[in-house]
């Protein structure tokens, strides 16, 4: 042990290189052969992968008008998610931090936590049933039916606690002093909350947001389930990954939301807000 | 009799089972440096955040210059709080920050702008305005939060323990320095503290607080050399406290009296006792002798003569203790015994 402590890269080398090698093998690794296979192409006879560099695949994607959809489509429905969930977090967030009796607050945690146990899958086939022709929601409502709606409610319920955990964290760090002198200095609740709470909270909000606008971009087993007829990106991989067996071109598929993610957190990186995380 | 700026009366709030204000009648005067002293846990701050309106009382009123308050929200009263912590917005500037008051009540941009560098150079923090809070020492900030409250021109000013924070160099400086301020702006502040030399030299009047009551309201000097209780005595500097038999030879007579150790002179007449303990501070010393009538006396001296190698023989030494008569102050019972 001594030989370590007086070797202190050594044993820096020796703590990091299984994680070190998971990230770099398995993580960026995969990504890597992700973006090299998307410029691959398939053989339409045989359906073997072609190893050759092309840009046939993008070029496809760019030009024909279903593919321009489908990435608006599932960049609407991300955002609409998101501002969903920063809508429904931020009351429930701050009910959980600064409202409730700390032994309410510790079984609100759980209650947003519990959901996260039980299977996706479960949880979107409850949705179905929830939203079937003459189901609870539909006798209640007159609709909405499965659809591109019912993908984005099921979207915002299932991501929703990656919002609120991030926020109520950023709350409970907001000592109350603050809420209690923006009120000594005049301010009423909707003020202090636009004055102070707010600004303080978006390297949350952010935080939040890269969960469920990921997840959401990604997502193709709640559209199935629940979106009818809708396609989002994550469908047309999948449909090119097994029916179409086409895998280079689903490669150049999923490099489209690794493109809009980059973009995002350029630009949440700009705005400062991690450097708050 | 004019107005006062704050009058409460009959206050009292409970948290569950705790009373932390158990029946308090109070009144400040108008451009009053007021201070609120006792230990944590006194009720003391609940007082201060009863005024600002962050607790509503369990019972009883709360008037601001004649106006019944009690109910009122803290953005609805004619207060400003200084916050133990400074509670600075950590998203603004320091200008932005000292403006914050003037903007929420829509005073115009260019006069908000001329008040705000007004009131950072009153607590003289001229230029620093386009800093973060978090660029600034705990003294700095401690000024911005001053200079926040100040900028709204209150009636009243509340302080919760604000030099708390502040090593004793810069709190002996801001002492100095809050006085001055208060001078010159001339509004009422009520400062709450537990350091009783903060207490009784800034303030006009003292409350010492005792488990959610008032012991003693008075001057500095009222307080300090007629307190009215034995926690006050207690509290309120050091004091040697004289009950029972010890009290009856020593006074010649029955009851509960304390002499402060500053009154008390070591000579060669008066009551005989032992030096049990010898303690050398700067610029005075402290001496604890144990009398032969059944009490032990703290008696400090001035070091003007005094070297530290004679004072270590002072230690078990027979001594005579002498004070004058003036100086023994009878004092009634605690009332929250």
């Amino acid at each position: 042990m001594a030989f370590l402590h007086r070797h202190p890269r050594l044993r820096l080398a020796a703590l990091l290189s299984a994680p070190m090698l998971w990230l770099g093998l398995a993580y960026l690794g995969a990504l890597a052969v992700l973006l090299v296979s998307a410029f691959w192409t398939v053989n339409g006879f045989t359906g073997e992968v072609v190893r050759e560099f092309t840009l046939a695949n993008f070029r496809t994607i760019v030009t024909e008008e279903v593919y321009r959809n489908v990435t608006l489509r599932s960049l609407g429905v991300a955002v609409a998610v998101t501002v969903i969930c920063v809508v429904l977090a931020l009351p429930m967030a701050f009910y959980m931090a600064k409202v409730a009796r700390p032994r309410a607050r510790h079984w609100l945690v759980i209650a947003i936590l519990t959901p996260l146990w039980a299977s996706y899958l479960v949880k979107a086939y409850a949705w179905r049933v929830l939203l079937a022709n003459d189901g609870p929601i539909d006798s209640l409502f007159g609709g909405p039916g499965y659809g591109l709606f019912a993908t984005i409610i099921v979207l915002s319920y299932l991501w929703l606690p990656y919002m609120i955990l991030p926020i109520y964290a950023g709350l409970e760090r907001l000592p109350d002093s603050l809420l209690e002198a923006s009120a000594d200095l005049g301010a009423r609740a909707g003020r202090t909350f636009r004055g102070v709470v707010l600004p303080i909270l978006v390297p949350s909000i952010f935080a939040g947001s890269i969960f469920t606008f990921s997840l959401s971009l990604g997502d193709y087993i709640t559209v199935q389930i629940v979106g009818g007829k809708t396609q989002l990106l994550g469908n047309l991989v999948y449909a090119n990954v097994g029916a179409a067996n086409n895998l280079p071109f689903a490669a150049a598929i999923a490099t489209i939301p690794v493109i809009i993610m980059v973009v995002y957190l350029a630009a949440v990186r700009r705005s400062g807000a991690l450097e708050e995380l | 009799m004019k107005t006062p700026a704050i009058a409460l009366s009959g206050l009292r709030k409970t948290f569950g089972a705790v009373e932390a204000v158990a029946g308090i009648d109070l009144e400040i005067a108008d451009g009053e440096f007021f201070s609120m002293l006792g230990p944590s846990g006194s009720g003391k701050t609940t007082v201060l955040r009863l005024i600002a309106g962050f607790e509503l009382p369990t019972a009883g009123t709360v008037a601001l210059s004649g106006r019944d308050v009690t109910r009122l929200a803290p953005f609805e009263r004619d207060v400003n709080t200084v916050f133990q912590d400074y509670a600075l917005f950590p998203h603004l500037s320091v200008i932005e920050n000292v403006e914050y008051g003037l903007k929420v009540r829509r005073v115009g941009r260019r006069e908000r702008r001329q008040r705000g560098e007004e009131a950072l150079e009153t607590v003289r923090l001229k230029g620093f305005g386009s800093r973060k809070p978090s660029a600034m020492s705990g003294g700095q900030r401690q000024r911005v939060a001053l200079a926040r409250a100040l900028v709204n021109r209150p009636r009243v000013l509340l302080l919760d323990e604000p030099l708390g924070a502040l090593d004793l160099k810069l709190r002996e400086q801001m002492q100095v320095e809050l006085k001055q301020i208060q001078r010159d702006v001339g509004i009422t502040f009520v400062f709450v503290t537990h350091d009783q030399d903060e207490a009784l030299t800034m303030s006009d009047r003292v409350a010492v607080f005792d488990a959610g009551r008032i012991a003693q309201v008075g001057t500095p000097e009222q307080v300090y050399e007629r307190p009215a209780t034995p926690f006050v005595a207690g509290f309120v500097g050091t004091s040697n406290l004289l009950t029972g038999d010890a009290a009856q030879t020593l006074t010649g007579r029955r009851g509960a009296f304390s002499v402060r150790p500053e009154k008390i002179t070591i000579g060669d007449e008066g009551a005989p006792g032992t030096v049990a303990e010898v303690i050398y501070a700067g610029p005075v010393t402290r001496f604890v002798v144990d009398l032969d009538a059944g009490a032990r006396m703290v008696v400090v001296e001035q070091n003007r003569r005094t070297g530290t190698a004679a004072l270590g023989e002072m230690r078990g030494r027979r001594v005579r203790l002498t004070w004058h008569q003036e100086h023994v102050i009878e004092i009634g019972a605690d009332r929250a015994a």
